[in-house]
Order: C-alpha cells, then sequence, then structure tokens
C-alpha cells in the first residue's frame, strides 16, 4: 500500500496564470445547438474556461507562473535545486519540457530537472517525489511547475469532452521547514480502466498516419473525433470516483490519524459540479470549506488542485492551515494527501 | 422496491407523462442520453447503496434487468 509520510516539508509559495481568451460555456454552439449545450452545461457546471491560442503551450503558461512566483517572493534563482515539470501536453516528445524551462528560467545547470506525465492526479504525484528528494537534505529549493493546455487534446465535436476543458498553469515552491510538520499521501493506480480516458494514436504504440488524423464520427449520438484526440468515458468515470474516492478519503484519514474536523479546506480536483457536488454529498463534506474554480476554469486537469487553491485560498492560508487534497482521472490514477500549510504566500492570478 | 425503482428513474429521466413499465427497454427512451446515464448511477448507489459497473450496465436493456442488477449486488 503507497501510504507515505514526510516531515517539515510543504509549499511555501504558489502562483498561477491562465490564458486571457475567456471560453463562454453557453455560447460554445458551433457544432451544437443552444438546446443540447444547455443540457451539458446545466449538468457539469461549467460556465467559462481559459483556451490557450495556438502559440501558447502549457510550459509558457508555467513560465509566466513562475516568473511571478520567484518576483514576488524575492526567490535567489541560484537556490533552486530541483525542477519538475507536471503535464500531459509537453512542448515536444522529447526533450523533457523541464529541461527547456530551466534554461528560460535561468537556473542553473547544476539544477536537477525532469518531467512527470501522469493526468489529473499528478500534482498530488508530483508533490510527493518532489517531498522524497527534499527529505534528504540535499535540496535548497525545489520548483513545482504544472501546466496544461487540455483545449488542444479534445475535439470540439464531442459533447462528452467539448465543454469540460480549460488550460492554466502553475508554479509550486516547495522548502524545508518545522513549521510544515507531517504530511500524509495516498496512492493508487488501475490499469485495468485504461480505456477510459485516452488517446490512442500519436505514441509509439499506435504512431500518427494520414489515418489517425481523419475525423470520424464515434458512436450512436454523431460525436465527431479522430484517433489524435481525447476520448472520455463520463458515466464509466463517475462509477470509478464514487467507487474508490470514498475509500481513499477514509483510508489517509486512518492512516494520518487526523480528525476530518481538523481540516481547514477540502481541495478535490476540479472535475466537474456533476461529479464534484455528488461526492461532496456522498463524504458528507461542508461546502464552505470546498473551494471551487469548475464554474470559471472547468477541468485543467493535473492543474486543477493548485489552481483552486491560487484562485480561491488567497489570504485564507496566512495563518497554520491543514488542506485535504484529492485527485483521480486517466490512468486511472489516484491520489490524496493531508498536508498543511503555514503563511502560504499566494500571488495574484495572472493572465497570459 | 421495483415501484420505488420506476418511481426514481422517472424522476431521473423527468418524465410525467406517462408511467415507465419493468418490461420497457429503457435505451428507446426518447429521454435516455450518457447524461441520464450518470443520474441512473447517482440514483442507485444513493437509493440503494450498488455501484453497478459500465461493462455490466452495457449488456442491460430492459428496467427489470437494472432492478435484477441491483438485487445481485445487493445480497
Amino acid at each position: 500500500m503507497a501510504l507515505i509520510t514526510f516531515n517539515n516539508i510543504g509549499i511555501s509559495a504558489l502562483s498561477g496564470a491562465v490564458p486571457s481568451n475567456v471560453i463562454k460555456n453557453y455560447e460554445y454552439t458551433e457544432f451544437f445547438t443552444s438546446e443540447e449545450v444547455k443540457d451539458v452545461v446545466d449538468k457539469i457546471g461549467i460556465v467559462e474556461r481559459r483556451f490557450a491560442n495556438a502559440d501558447t503551450c502549457a510550459s509558457d503558461l508555467c513560465f509566466a507562473a513562475a516568473e511571478k512566483l520567484i518576483a514576488d517572493n524575492i526567490i535567489d534563482r541560484s537556490e533552486i535545486d530541483l525542477l519538475v515539470f507536471i503535464s500531459q501536453t509537453p512542448d515536444y516528445r522529447m526533450p523533457a519540457t523541464s529541461i527547456i524551462l530551466q534554461e528560460r528560467l535561468k537556473l542553473a545547470s547544476t539544477t536537477m530537472a525532469f518531467d512527470i506525465n501522469l493526468g489529473c492526479s499528478a500534482f498530488i504525484y508530483g508533490l510527493s517525489v518532489v517531498y522524497g528528494l527534499m527529505q534528504t537534505g540535499c535540496i535548497r529549493k525545489a520548483l513545482i511547475l504544472d501546466g496544461e493546455t487540455r483545449s488542444k487534446v479534445y475535439s470540439k465535436k464531442d459533447r462528452r469532452t467539448a465543454f469540460i476543458f480549460g488550460d492554466a498553469g502553475v508554479a509550486a515552491l516547495i522548502e524545508c521547514n518545522e513549521k510544515f510538520g507531517k504530511s500524509c499521501f495516498s496512492f493508487n493506480s488501475d490499469g485495468s480502466r485504461e480505456d477510459l480516458i485516452k488517446i490512442n494514436a500519436g505514441g509509439y504504440r499506435n504512431p500518427s498516419s494520414a489515418e489517425t488524423v481523419v475525423e470520424k464520427v464515434v458512436d450512436e449520438f454523431g460525436n465527431i473525433r479522430s484517433d489524435e484526440q481525447g476520448y472520455m468515458n463520463g458515466g464509466d468515470v463517475f462509477n470509478f470516483v464514487i467507487r474508490e474516492i470514498p475509500k481513499d478519503y477514509n483510508l489517509i484519514f486512518n492512516y494520518a490519524g487526523v480528525e476530518k474536523d481538523a481540516v481547514d479546506y477540502f481541495v478535490f480536483h476540479q472535475a466537474n459540479s456533476f461529479i464534484n457536488g455528488y461526492l461532496a454529498k456522498k463524504l458528507k463534506l461542508d461546502i464552505d470549506k470546498l473551494p471551487s474554480t469548475l464554474e470559471k476554469y472547468g477541468n485543467t486537469s493535473s492543474v486543477s488542485v493548485p489552481l483552486t487553491i491560487v484562485s480561491e485560498l488567497k489570504n485564507k492560508l496566512d495563518s497554520q492551515k491543514t488542506l485535504f487534497l484529492s485527485a483521480f482521472g486517466v490512468g486511472m490514477t489516484w491520489a490524496s494527501a493531508i498536508i498543511n500549510v503555514s503563511d502560504c504566500h499566494i500571488s495574484e492570478m495572472i493572465e497570459v | 422496491m421495483e415501484a420505488k425503482f420506476l418511481t426514481m428513474f422517472k424522476e431521473v429521466l423527468e418524465i410525467t407523462d406517462r408511467e415507465l413499465l419493468l418490461e420497457d427497454n429503457f435505451r428507446d427512451y426518447e429521454e435516455w442520453n450518457s447524461l441520464v446515464f450518470l443520474s441512473l448511477i447517482a440514483m442507485i448507489d444513493e437509493e440503494f447503496d450498488v455501484i453497478i459497473e459500465g461493462r455490466d450496465f452495457k449488456q442491460l436493456k430492459t428496467n427489470a434487468e437494472i432492478i435484477e442488477t441491483i438485487k445481485k449486488l445487493q445480497s
């Protein structure tokens, strides 16, 4: 069982960047009627999203967030020993985007840098990887850059995914300090459900070809996409979430020995309002402790947990607070964490 | 339980002008779609405390078959 505890490591600062281009979902009627759009949007509760333009990558959003983080917190770049870039929408298939960001951010060539490709739960996974390296005591400061441009992944003509996803990037500064105390993590994976959310072509199992870029009608509802675009089986994902997340929620609280009442904020992956609302009801969570960015940013995959903290908890994490984090998605993978923050500096959200 | 399921499913489908029958093929309802599927899963979890796996649900055609599956999972 992957239950892990770290001591005296935490997030000391966070910043976020979103594209300035706002997509209004109720008006997103290029391929569907207003009535069809309303049915979907009412259900998923995502009113607006941000779409990066053709020239903007996840790394650009992260770069902007990182520069803001460094400036606002007067971080000495030479003290950053570790840079982890989290994304499933990298700049290239190679090299790793983290390496490009090391140069753009003018970090030393002695910086350890690598990418993590995992999907919606990746921020929590990434935190644990960085915490693990920092536990050695050999790393002074670490940057986690987490960005996605999911708007470029899904078909506009597939109503199962056309209204859900948005783009964003965050930067997090991780440091060692006794004020953070204990943090606990739980990790899970289930490859038997690898086909619930997937892009079939473009990797090395099904390489890109003239065939893979052709748009096709894929179901009885007339949804259209190519094999190079992502798909999601929403019903099965929902089934998975209501089966597994409550289990993991109870497991981590038992493991950590923390009372649920001791948590100040429950930050969930922002999937859609139907899933998140049902989960909150099932877990009997207090709505005041449940920050949400679904309405304004939609589902930004791995970015949604830290983006929600940047957007909704700014100025609320000045004193010592306990956060519960939970994220789930493509893989399937799911993870949860109970972490402490103390005087966490959150920058003003920037638009790119 | 049959009556309870049919009443709840009718609400999920937002049908007001007719009754659902056990032998109905729910996939033929004009109101049936992937959004309704989500609400049905939630309703079954909430009211009957079971979760029907997607691959099992794909095999089901009638309301009676859904009820039978719920009973099987409950026992």
